[in-house]
């Protein structure tokens, strides 16, 4: 996974999330959304009596799509080109930009409107279309905040999260005019004004703008069909209004049938935004009468994951947001820590692996958990992100003080004789433990007292005492 | 009924009165205790740091210790937990796929696997491991080990243990217990049955206490943040004791507890269970 460039170079994430979390207004606008959806969620979650039932479904629909990607790509493609589209197949975000770039160039304009999609943040489409000297305007709400704010994106499905009305009129009184229609001089914080402010704006664009870029929830192999799920109906004026539509699709969002549609359907508004139902479903065949229809399949980085035993159930993911929404790491460091387009658990778990981990960030980010398993609890494919998180850190390569501490416990605990003698010898050194631990112990004595160390372990007492009986 | 305790290596070494309580608390419902002296850890702090390999050898010595036993009682949800889901996993052959950091070749048409042992093997068959092998000990001695309030409840069939605490108590559920073992309402529905015992919620239950073994350690800032929380709401409730199935928990947050000096102790499930009217629980802390 490549693109994305400010993210890259960013230091590991304690470091970003210790920075963070000194943010009070940071972590009063991420707890009270986070706390709000968790809520919704949970309501709505609850009233389907087959839950279980269709989370085991919908795990298994993935599961047997990416064990036979190979022929469901190939039959998306046939139904997509005989349906009047095009398809291309982009190998990593270099190849994908380089297609999407000139399809643009071809039509002859300068400047697109994006539906919110998360492949093309990943792959850093919208700076790759800068420099080609084409324009990219987002027009999911969010996004546009985001997007005038000069900013980046810090939750999956509520992109601007960690921004609250008031930062957000700011950044439409300041910044609106820069990219169109400016906002109006008397907008206040009402979510009822800075809505409307946003759809005066974005009419504008709808209205001008001839090529739209979009990703895709789904896409079904049996029609060649793409299904985008929306909340504010921008996205729909951006696949009906345009004479070329492209959308950039990672190949794990396949599904074999509209049948196994039905299941997601229930499953992701009622996940990520806590609704019974998504307030807009679009769906899309090849090429409308007078559109030009272009598909780019996406890998960057997908089948290596594939690959992975134990880490491929990662690629289930239908990006819904809900293990970010109860992690009480993400709702603490914010999304900005984990450095990536895809932050929360599921960030932690899929940037790895689908960039690897060289990077000193990218290594801490399978430790961004204490393995508490509410992501797990919480996600609508069953995706152990647990599991997958313990996987990576056998991976990752460990500091070296680590290493020695990691072996010394390891020998201590190779043979009993050698545990009770350190215990002993703990014992016995009780009294000289500072109260602030050397070291990176350090940083847990900075807020904790330690406890008292025994005198004699249990161990010892059971031999003293013959289990109690003397 | 003859049983072995496994105490662990956190309760052995910082927390001995936990084990003592089970000791006597076990006696007293009328539980012929063993502790096998080799036990020594169950390897989770490797495995969750990401060394396996330890972790599996820690799991072959605990298997070679506890398998002749019928039951296996641990006063620790988390290192229940560890025992139940992890040895499994490691007790299988670690998968040898691409590197994460090695990068492979993406190839669209390659990518796609041929269909796993699990999935053409018949159903069930992964559940079978090869006979004398290390997975088929482990598929043995797993469902031995219970966690205390599940040993209590679903094998001895009791709740009420005949304990008296006549104290304010909030009990914490910690994530392993909750999450991975699903303890659900037992902890609860034995400390009610506590003789003089006022239980009272504890707000945010659910959440973790930003323990997480070494993640407290990693993640410094994020980790007492979250523990920070936790102690808000224990405080709220104007208990005197904070109650949970884990020492490492209690551990985290009772550091942060009698740093802020709120006066609130932290005792161990077994502890309480194992308390009586005329004290001869050996519940010193230390």
């Amino acid at each position: 996974m490549s693109g994305g460039a400010t993210f890259l170079g960013m230091p590991a994430f304690p470091v970003n999330a210790a920075a963070a979390v000194q943010d009070s207004q940071l972590r009063y606008n991420l707890r009270k959304a986070t706390h709000t959806i968790r809520g919704k969620r949970a309501l709505a979650v609850g009233e389907l009596p087959d839950w279980t039932e269709l989370r085991r479904a919908a795990k298994e629909i993935k599961d047997h799509t990416l064990r036979n990607l190979e022929r469901y790509l190939v039959r998306m493609e046939e139904a997509v080109t005989a349906a009047g589209g095009h398809v291309h197949w982009a190998a990593d975000a270099e190849e994908a930009n380089r297609i999407v770039a000139d399809l643009v160039k071809a039509t002859g304009e300068t400047s697109v409107v994006k539906v919110k999609s998360m492949a093309t943040q990943e792959i850093g489409l919208n700076e790759a279309l800068e420099l080609e000297g084409i324009t990219a305007y987002e027009t999911d709400l969010a996004e546009l905040i985001v997007q005038l704010g000069d900013d980046w994106p810090s939750h999956i499905l509520v992109p601007a999260i960690h921004r609250n009305r008031s930062e957000i009129r700011e950044i439409f009184r300041e910044k609106m005019a820069d990219w169109g229609r400016a906002a109006p001089e008397d907008l206040t914080d009402e979510p009822r004004a800075l809505a409307e402010a946003a759809r005066l704006h974005l009419r504008e664009r709808f209205l001008s703008t001839r090529v739209a870029i979009s990703g895709a929830n789904f896409m079904i192999a049996e029609t060649g069909t793409l299904v985008v799920l929306e909340s504010e109906g921008n996205g729909r004026m951006c696949l009906t209004l345009p004479e070329t539509l492209i959308s950039v699709v990672g190949i794990e969002k396949l599904l074999p049938s509209w049948q196994d549609l039905e299941v997601f359907l229930q499953l992701l508004p009622r996940s990520s935004t806590g609704e019974r139902m998504n307030p807009y479903t679009s769906t899309w065949t090849g090429a409308a009468e007078g559109q030009e229809f272009h598909l780019v399949l996406l890998d960057n980085g997908r089948t290596d994951v594939l690959a992975d035993e134990i880490g491929r159930q990662a690629l289930r993911c239908i990006r819904c947001s809900a293990c970010l929404n109860v992690c009480p790491v993400y709702e603490r460091a914010g999304g900005h820590a984990y450095g990536s387009v895809y932050p929360g658990p599921i960030g932690a778990i899929l940037t790895p692996q689908l960039r690897g981990t060289a990077s000193e960030l990218d290594a801490s980010l399978p430790y961004a958990s204490t393995l508490c398993g509410a992501c797990f609890d919480a996600c609508p494919v069953a995706i152990d992100i647990p599991e997958v998180l313990v996987h990576l850190r056998g991976r990752v390569r460990h500091p070296r003080v680590e290493r020695l501490g990691m072996r010394a416990a390891g020998w201590v605990f190779n043979r009993p004789a050698r545990l009770a003698r350190t215990q002993r010898l703990g014992g016995r050194l009780r009294r000289f433990v500072p109260g602030r631990l050397p070291g990176p112990l350090s940083a847990w004595t900075d807020t904790r007292d330690i406890p008292d160390i025994p005198s004699e372990s249990f161990r010892d007492w059971w031999d003293r005492t013959d289990g109690g009986v003397k | 009924m003859r049983v072995a305790l496994f105490i662990t290596c956190v309760n052995d070494t910082l927390f001995p009165g936990t084990g003592r309580a089970v000791v006597t608390l076990l006696r007293r419902l009328g539980c012929d205790v063993d502790f096998p002296r080799a036990q020594t850890c169950c390897g989770q702090m490797h495995v969750n740091t990401g060394y396996p390999e330890e972790g599996r050898r820690l799991a072959r010595h605990f298997v070679d210790v506890f398998a002749e036993y019928d039951a296996v009682v641990a006063p620790s949800g988390s290192c229940a937990a560890m025992v139940r889901e992890q040895y499994p996993r490691l007790a299988r052959t670690p998968a040898v796929p691409a590197s994460i950091t090695a990068g492979a070749p993406a190839d669209l048409i390659t990518g796609t696997l041929p269909p796993s042992a699990e999935e053409t093997a018949a159903p069930g068959a992964r559940e079978r491991p090869r006979p004398g092998s290390f997975a088929e000990e482990v598929a043995a001695t797993v469902p031995k080990v219970h966690e205390l309030s599940e040993f209590l409840v679903d094998v001895l069939g009791v709740t009420d243990v005949g304990a008296y605490f006549p104290h304010r108590v909030t009990y914490h559920p910690t994530c392993h217990s909750l999450r991975a073992l699903r303890l659900g309402d037992r902890p609860t529905r034995l400390l009610e049955q506590v003789r003089g015992l006022e239980l009272v919620p504890l707000p945010g239950a659910d959440e973790c206490c930003g323990f997480g073994g070494t993640f407290a350690v990693k993640n410094p800032a994020i980790s007492a943040a979250m523990c920070a929380d936790k102690v808000h709401n224990v405080a709220t409730t104007g208990a005197e004791v904070l109650c949970a199935a884990d020492n490492s928990c209690l551990m985290h947050i009772g550091g942060t507890l009698s740093r802020q000096r709120t006066g609130v102790r932290i005792m161990h499930l077994a502890e309480i269970l194992a308390a009586t009217e005329t004290g001869d629980h050996g519940v010193v802390r230390g």
